[in-house]
C-alpha cells in the first residue's frame, strides 16, 4: 500500500491539511475525511455533475480529481456559500423557484451556477442551459432550475448596482 | 479504486524516468477525465500515476503568427476555446474543445489527454489532423515528433512507448485564405460521444474562388481517427462553390469509412453520416474563409 500523502490546501477560504491515499478522489476526501458532505456522489464517472465543486476558479467534477492533486490549490464547495443567517442569492433563488425536489443534484447545480455567474453575470437562457448540460436532475425537468439561475443573475446584478 | 502511487514531477526528464521505471504499469495524468474513470472501473491497471501538470513544457500555450500554435499536453479545453486568437486562427480546434463533455469536464480535460486516450470517437483528433498537428513525444532519451494522424494505432493505443509521454502539440501557422471546421452527429444537444465526427480545413486562392488544398479528418468510423487523404486531394484546383466537387470528396471519404455497429449507431448510418458531415465541414470551412 503506497504511503498516505500530506496535502495542504484552502477550502472555502480556510487553510486545511489532510492525509489521503493516492487513490482517494477529491470527492471522497471532502465527504469522508473532511465531513463536507454537500458534494454528492452520483455516477462517480463525470456524467452527472452532482459532485461539482470549484477548483482554482474552474468548475470541476470532484470525483475526477485526486485528493493529492489539490496541494496548494483553492477549493470552493456549497458549504462555503451561505453566511450564518443568510443564504447565498443563488440558494435563495433555488428555493423561491422550487428548483429542487429530492435535492441530490442541487449542490452541484448551485456550484455550477456560481461558476457561470462568476464568468458571465448576465447569461441568456441558452447560456444557462449549455453551461449546465453536465449537471443532471431526474426530478425537476430543468425549467425551474434554469429560471432560478436567471433570477439569481438578475438579483445579483441589482445587488451589485445598488 | 485499486491502490497506486501518485507523483507530480517538476521536469520532463523526471517524469520520463518515473514512467520508464514502471513500464506498462505507469500512466501520465493530465485532466484525468478518462484515466481516473478507467482506473476506478478496473479497465486500466496502474501502479503509478505521474501527474504531468506541474511541468512547464506541458502547460505551454502560445499562439504566434509565424511559429504557429504550441499547445502543452496538459492544457485544459476551456483555455483553448476561451482564447480569442486561438479560436480565430484554429476554429476547428475551438469547435471540438467546446463540445467535449460539459463545463466541468472542459475545466480539466486536455487535448493531449484526448489524443493519448486514443478513442476512435475523440473529437479533437480530426481537428488536429486537418490542422496538420505534430505530436512532441518526450522520453528518457529526449524528444521525438510524430504527425498526429500516425499517433493512434488502435482503440486506446498509441505510438507511445514505455517511458514516453506526450509533451506538447505543435500546429503550423495557417496559410493565407484558410480556415477549418469540426462538427459531429449526436442524438442529444450536449454531453455525448460522436456517432460520427468530421473536420475539414481548406486553403483558397486570393480571390477565394478556388480551392488550393484541403484536408478532411474523420472520427468514430474506424479503429482510429482517419485522415481522408484521397478525398482531400480531390478538391485541389476545384471551385469553392462547386457542389459536385464537395460531393465527390464526401463520396471518397465514405469509401474509407469502416465503422462498426454499436449502441450509438449502425455501420450503415455511420457511412451515410460521413457523407453528410464531410460536406458540412468543408462548406463550413469555405464559408469561414469567405467571411474573413
Amino acid at each position: 500500500m503506497p504511503d498516505k500523502i500530506h496535502v495542504k490546501t484552502v477550502i472555502n477560504g480556510e487553510a486545511v491539511e489532510f492525509l489521503c491515499e493516492p487513490r482517494e478522489s477529491l470527492l471522497e476526501v471532502l465527504r469522508d475525511n473532511l465531513m463536507l458532505t454537500g458534494a454528492k456522489e452520483g455516477c462517480n464517472n463525470g456524467n452527472c455533475g452532482a459532485c461539482s465543486v470549484i477548483l482554482n476558479g474552474r468548475l470541476v467534477n470532484s470525483c475526477l480529481v485526486l485528493g493529492a492533486e489539490i496541494e496548494g490549490k483553492e477549493v470552493e464547495t456549497v458549504e462555503g456559500l451561505a453566511e450564518p443567517n443568510k443564504l447565498h442569492t443563488i440558494q435563495d433563488a433555488f428555493l423561491e423557484n422550487a428548483a429542487l425536489q429530492c435535492g441530490v443534484c442541487t449542490p452541484g447545480f448551485i456550484m455550477a451556477a456560481k461558476a457561470l455567474l462568476n464568468e458571465n453575470p448576465n447569461p441568456t437562457e441558452h447560456d444557462v442551459r449549455f453551461w449546465l448540460a453536465g449537471n443532471l436532475c431526474r426530478c425537476t425537468g430543468y425549467d425551474k432550475i434554469v429560471r432560478a439561475v436567471l433570477d439569481a443573475a438578475e438579483t445579483m446584478s441589482t445587488e451589485v448596482n445598488a | 479504486m485499486r491502490a497506486f502511487e501518485y507523483t507530480s514531477p517538476k521536469t520532463v526528464s523526471a517524469a520520463a524516468a518515473l514512467l520508464a521505471e514502471k513500464g506498462d504499469l505507469a500512466r501520465a495524468l493530465a485532466g484525468g477525465t478518462d484515466l481516473i474513470v478507467q482506473v476506478r472501473e478496473g479497465k486500466r491497471h496502474v501502479e503509478r500515476i505521474v501527474d504531468i501538470k506541474d511541468i512547464p513544457e506541458t502547460n505551454v500555450l502560445s499562439c504566434d503568427s509565424q511559429a504557429g500554435l504550441h499547445l502543452g499536453s496538459a492544457v485544459p479545453c476551456y483555455k483553448i476555446y476561451g482564447d480569442k486568437a486561438i479560436s480565430a486562427t484554429y476554429p476547428a480546434l475551438a469547435d471540438s474543445t467546446h463540445i467535449i463533455g460539459g463545463t466541468a469536464i472542459q475545466g480539466r480535460a486536455a487535448v493531449g489527454g484526448n489524443l493519448c486516450n486514443a478513442s476512435p470517437a475523440a473529437d479533437t483528433i480530426p481537428a488536429l489532423i486537418v490542422l496538420e498537428a505534430t505530436c512532441v513525444i518526450a522520453g528518457t532519451d529526449g524528444t521525438r515528433e510524430v504527425p498526429v494522424e500516425q499517433f493512434c494505432t488502435a482503440p486506446g493505443s498509441t505510438v507511445l512507448q514505455n517511458g514516453e509521454f506526450l509533451e506538447s502539440i505543435k500546429i503550423p501557422a495557417p496559410k493565407s485564405n484558410s480556415s477549418s471546421f469540426y462538427l459531429r452527429f449526436i442524438p442529444r444537444n450536449e454531453m455525448d460521444i460522436a456517432v460520427v465526427g468530421a473536420g475539414a480545413s481548406v486553403v483558397l486562392d486570393d480571390a477565394k474562388e478556388s480551392i488550393v488544398s484541403a484536408r478532411i479528418g474523420l472520427a468514430a468510423v474506424a479503429p482510429t481517427p482517419l485522415f481522408a487523404e484521397e478525398a482531400s486531394a480531390l478538391l485541389a484546383g476545384r471551385s469553392s462553390s462547386d457542389e459536385s466537387a464537395i460531393d465527390e470528396a464526401a463520396e471518397a471519404a465514405k469509401a474509407i469509412a469502416r465503422p462498426i455497429s454499436d449502441m450509438r449507431g449502425s455501420a450503415e448510418q455511420r457511412v451515410h453520416l460521413v457523407g453528410v458531415l464531410t460536406k458540412r465541414a468543408l462548406n463550413g470551412a469555405i464559408q469561414r474563409v469567405k467571411e474573413s
